[in-house]
């Protein structure tokens, strides 16, 4: 499918993050004039993608990840989550509801809520190489705009 | 994220604003954890009309404090979500375990 456009961002697993990706993402998906829905669902999948790489790709430590953003024909805004960490043994079983092997403050409801607000989610992970989180979400076009 | 608080007869009301994230939830976990035991209310309300966002972390800190309250006989319940929010909380099938209410202003205006 065609490229538009696309972003690509490198930052530190650091928690303080998770409220930058997100704001970049939505800024980035702006072009597609999104209503108030649209947006708050990119901001909210984004937020649990890179949440997840930094609570579990990186647990003990601290690695890079990298978001990259592409504007598809068709208004299709792709959102990549890529880690270079520990990577997720059994992905079928990580994105069951409430399964979850965070904390206390986590709720086990991340892959649920990225599935739910996006159309497409794919996941890649091999253990010790890494995870990469592919989402795809359709801006639909607002009548009376461009 | 800001979380201020008022009590009247029984009933605590935490108001959270700012934006609730897997980054904001340890903390804030810890600010309700302590103004519960701090009035044992029978009844805690999270007023939400001042949070911008909230991701999957706002459900663990709502289930939490909802195991919190049960274990002292009392109850919690979510006032005045944001849309954005309410997706959230419906995703996560939370009306099953905690009563949601909006359009309640309470004491705000």
């Amino acid at each position: 499918m065609k490229e538009q456009n696309y972003i690509k961002l490198e930052f530190l697993s650091r928690s303080a993050n998770e409220a930058f990706a997100r704001a970049a993402a939505a800024a980035f998906a702006s072009q597609l004039d999104p209503n108030m829905e649209e947006l708050g669902d990119i901001r909210t999948a984004v937020s649990e993608a890179v949440t997840n790489a930094i609570v579990h790709a990186y647990p003990d430590s601290i690695g890079r990840i990298s978001m990259r953003l592409r504007i598809l024909e068709g208004q299709l805004l792709e959102i990549s989550i890529r880690d270079w960490g520990r990577g997720i043994e059994n992905v079928e079983q990580a994105m069951k509801p409430l399964y979850t092997t965070g904390g206390q403050e986590r709720s086990g409801m991340g892959f649920t809520i990225m599935s739910s607000f996006m159309d497409k989610l794919r996941v890649r992970s091999a253990p010790g190489k890494g995870t990469t989180v592919v989402m795809q979400r359709a801006i639909c076009p607002r009548v009376g705009s461009r | 994220m800001n979380i201020s608080s008022s009590y009247f007869s029984g009933r605590l009301t935490l108001f959270l604003s700012g934006e609730l994230d897997h980054h904001e939830a340890r903390g804030l976990l810890g600010s309700i954890d302590d103004l519960i035991e701090e009035f044992m209310p029978r009844e805690c309300v999270l007023e939400l009309s001042g949070l911008s966002f909230m991701d999957s972390s706002g459900i663990a800190v709502i289930v939490r404090s909802a195991e919190k309250m049960r274990l002292l006989r009392g109850r919690l319940s979510i006032e005045n979500p944001s849309a954005q929010v309410m997706r959230v909380l419906e995703a996560a099938g939370i009306e099953r375990l905690v009563p949601v209410t909006s359009g309640n202003m309470g004491g705000l205006l």
